[in-house]
Parts: structure tokens; C-alpha cells; sequence
């Protein structure tokens, strides 16, 4: 069960808007990968996001399998997240 | 009061004369009048609203101390200045010469001494850093041809060619290399700086010394826009305390006092901070720093005062600037004045 940590300085807005505080840089979220974001900075475990997603989506397992692991190396490329 | 401005060439290129005028005219408790002092007749600053109550052409000062110090004194009997801000690189040297004369007639100043200005000279900067902790690209000093050649054993290319003053040119290969030498040769003189090429995210600090080695304030800022010269047009305010640290070190070895830009690169290798060069005065992008809430000129004038001013603490994360390329409308009356005359005068 993955866990993953976002920095404490790091700002999301409602409309997805995310700023990095320590470097100046801005990233635009679309609305899912907002929740996704949201979820993993409240400390949701993968487990859990998977579970939301699936639930609240028209999503295969494996689908969304290949997307998220997109989504995180994407995120910590740009060290908005590192695992824990 | 009145305060006394150069540097009005708000070109692409831009000088921090209006900039630093904007920031003054931004505080509330300074009753000021601006005094424009340009070189070029069409400095853009000259015809701006509400930034000058007056312009003076004065001499370069690489024409002479003694011709830059006879036109101040007349504009001085016209005007009474009571302070003079310097704001380009190539006319400190000169200012810092002229300071005690300055005194004299009763215009203050707030400069660094010669040798402070020598300490972060680009020819010496690597010396400086390496002997304070600081990490700074490598670089070999040209002073001709010849020096070239000894450039494959130093670095791998890319490298930058860099003028004493300013200019710098990423070359690729040894021909290119020899091209970009003689173009900053050809303006700038020797020596000229072959510098190692460090890829990653540029960030400028805007600070300020006392003089005493403390540092007033500073404002550390990424740039998201960079033009075709290298010039920020386009930054935001950023959260990184490593920026203000080895500001402070800087600042605090060289008892630096006066405005100063500090240049660095992240190096998207290593994640390590290397300072790429420091400017002897405010920068062009310094009109941020009001706005994000460090009045730097303006703290300036209050050292120029000798008032004791209380370090600032912090600033607003994520304020940002975008330059932009406005068009002045001006008729031929006024031209005339500003480049028959040397002069205009504003106020109505």
C-alpha cells in the first residue's frame, strides 16, 4: 500500500492551479488528477485513490492502473511528490 | 527633495533608472522630485509621464570625471540635488570617483568603494566565491587569441563568452567560440571571460547592504520569460531560503553598500546553487520588490539620510512582473529640446 508525501508548501487551488512556492513554478491540474492531487496531499494512500476513482469513474482497473503510474512519475519528476 | 536618476534606457536592454524611479514614487512617506539624468536622447524613460520632473543629458563618464562633474554642478545650480542614484554598471566606477566632490557640493550618495566593486568584477568572481564557500561556474580570463586554445582542456562545450561589462554568447565549438570573442572584443574590451556553460533554472536576488555587512532586504525571484539577450521578462517571487543565504554571505563579506543583483543557476544536474555573476546595483526587475513588499530604493534613501532602517523580514511569495514593449508618443519640439539642449523639463 504506497503512500506518497507532498511537500507542505506546495498550493492547489479549486480550479486545479498548483504553485510551487520554492522554485516559482506553476502546474495546471485537469479535475481528476486535482482529486487525485488533493487526495494524496490529505495523506490518501494509492489503495484508497484507486478505490475513489473506480467508484466514481467509468474506468477499468487496469486503465487507470497505467494512468496513475503516469500521473506519479509525472508528479515526482517535477517533485511534487516523493514516496514515502 | 530631490533625487537624481540614470539609467532611463528602458530598452529591451533595459536600465534600472525607471524602475528604481517607480519604486521611489511608490512611497508614501518620500516627498520627492525626480530628476532624469540620460545619455542617449531617446531613452525611453525621457518621455514617460509622471516619471521625471526633469531630464539632463550628462557625458559618459568614460569621456572624462571632469566633463560628467562640470555638467552635474550645472544642473546641480538649477536643481539642487540632494541625491544621486547611479544605476548602470559601467558609470559606477566613475560615480564612486566623483563621490567625495558630490559630497562637497552637497549631493549624497550611496555607493560601494572601488574596491568593493573590484571584489565582484566578473574577472575576479570565481576567486571571490571559491575563497567564501560559494559555488561559481569555472572560467579562464582571455586577453587574446592565443587564450583561446587553452579552452579544450578547461570545459567541455557549450561555453559562454562574456564581456567585462556586459554581453555573453553561448558558443558552441572553438569557431564559434573565436567569432563571439572578437564581438564582445570589438565593444567591450579585454578581458574577456570564457565561462563554464551550466544548464538549469535561472533566479535573481534584489538586495540591499547597509554597509556594514548587513543586509537590508532581498527578494529572490525565478524568471519565466527569458528574451533572445538573456534579460528576464517575466518573473515571479519565490520561497527558496538558500538565495537569501548566500546573498547574506555575499553582502556580509564584502560589506557590500548599495542596491546589488545577484545571479544564479540551479543546475538541473546536480541541484546545486552557483552564483553567475553580481551586479554592482539595483536590477531592471526591481519594481517587484516594492510590490512584494521590500521598498529597496526607497531603503536606500533612508541610509542615504543616515535614518537607521530595520531589516525587512520576509516578502509576498508568488507576486510577478511582465515587461512590456509600450510606444511613447513624443512631437519634434520636444525631441528638439531633449538633442539640442540636452534637456526637458515636465513640470507644468
Amino acid at each position: 500500500m504506497r503512500k506518497y508525501i507532498v511537500p507542505d508548501t506546495i498550493a492547489i487551488s479549486d480550479s486545479g492551479f498548483l504553485f510551487m512556492p520554492s522554485t516559482g513554478e506553476t502546474f495546471n491540474l485537469n479535475k481528476i488528477g486535482k482529486e487525485i492531487f488533493q487526495m494524496l496531499q490529505k495523506g490518501g494512500t494509492e489503495e484508497e485513490v484507486f478505490k475513489y476513482i473506480l467508484d466514481e469513474y467509468d474506468i477499468d482497473k487496469s486503465s487507470f492502473e497505467k494512468d496513475f503510474s503516469d500521473f506519479v512519475a509525472q508528479l515526482q519528476k517535477y517533485t511534487l511528490i516523493k514516496e514515502e | 527633495m530631490k533625487i537624481a536618476v540614470t539609467g532611463l534606457n528602458a530598452t529591451d536592454n533595459p536600465g534600472p533608472g525607471v524602475p528604481v524611479i517607480r519604486c521611489l514614487k511608490e512611497a508614501k512617506d518620500l516627498n520627492a522630485e525626480i530628476i532624469g539624468l540620460f545619455y542617449d536622447s531617446l531613452d525611453p524613460g525621457i518621455y514617460m509621464e509622471n516619471i521625471t520632473s526633469a531630464c539632463y543629458m550628462i557625458p559618459y563618464p568614460s569621456g572624462g570625471l571632469n566633463e560628467l562633474y562640470d555638467r552635474i554642478r550645472a544642473i546641480h545650480e538649477r536643481e539642487k540635488i540632494d541625491i544621486i542614484i547611479p544605476t548602470l554598471d559601467s558609470e559606477l566606477y566613475g560615480f564612486v570617483k566623483l563621490e567625495g566632490k558630490l559630497n562637497s557640493l552637497g549631493i549624497k550618495t550611496f555607493l560601494p568603494t572601488v574596491e568593493q566593486l573590484n571584489i565582484r568584477a566578473k574577472d575576479v568572481l570565481f576567486r571571490f566565491c571559491e575563497s567564501n564557500g560559494i559555488k561559481a561556474p569555472k572560467n579562464i580570463l582571455a586577453n587574446s587569441l592565443q587564450d583561446l586554445y587553452s579552452i579544450p582542456k578547461e570545459f567541455n562545450y557549450p561555453v559562454v563568452v562574456k564581456g567585462i561589462f556586459y554581453d555573453a554568447h553561448i558558443a558552441n565549438n572553438f569557431e564559434e567560440v573565436k567569432n563571439a570573442f572578437n564581438k564582445v572584443r570589438m565593444k567591450w574590451g579585454f578581458p574577456i571571460i570564457i565561462q563554464e556553460f551550466l544548464r538549469g533554472d535561472e533566479f535573481n536576488v534584489a538586495a540591499l547592504g547597509n554597509g556594514t555587512g548587513e543586509m537590508t532586504g532581498a527578494v529572490a525571484m525565478r524568471k519565466l520569460y527569458i528574451t533572445d539577450k538573456g534579460k528576464g521578462w517575466a518573473g515571479i517571487t519565490i520561497d527558496d531560503n538558500r538565495f537569501l543565504e548566500l546573498s547574506r554571505i555575499v553582502i556580509e563579506k564584502t560589506k557590500w553598500r548599495s542596491g546589488i543583483e545577484l545571479e544564479f543557476i540551479k543546475s538541473a544536474e546536480t541541484g546545486e546553487y552557483y552564483l553567475l555573476e553580481i551586479n554592482p546595483r539595483f536590477p531592471a526587475w526591481t519594481y517587484l520588490a516594492p510590490v512584494a513588499g521590500q521598498n529597496l530604493p526607497y531603503a536606500m534613501i533612508r541610509l542615504t539620510l543616515g535614518e537607521d532602517v530595520k531589516p525587512f523580514s520576509g516578502y509576498k511569495i508568488g507576486t510577478i512582473f511582465v515587461r512590456s514593449s509600450w510606444d511613447l508618443i513624443s512631437d519634434i519640439k520636444t525631441f528638439e529640446k531633449i538633442t539640442t539642449f540636452g534637456e526637458i523639463e515636465w513640470r507644468k
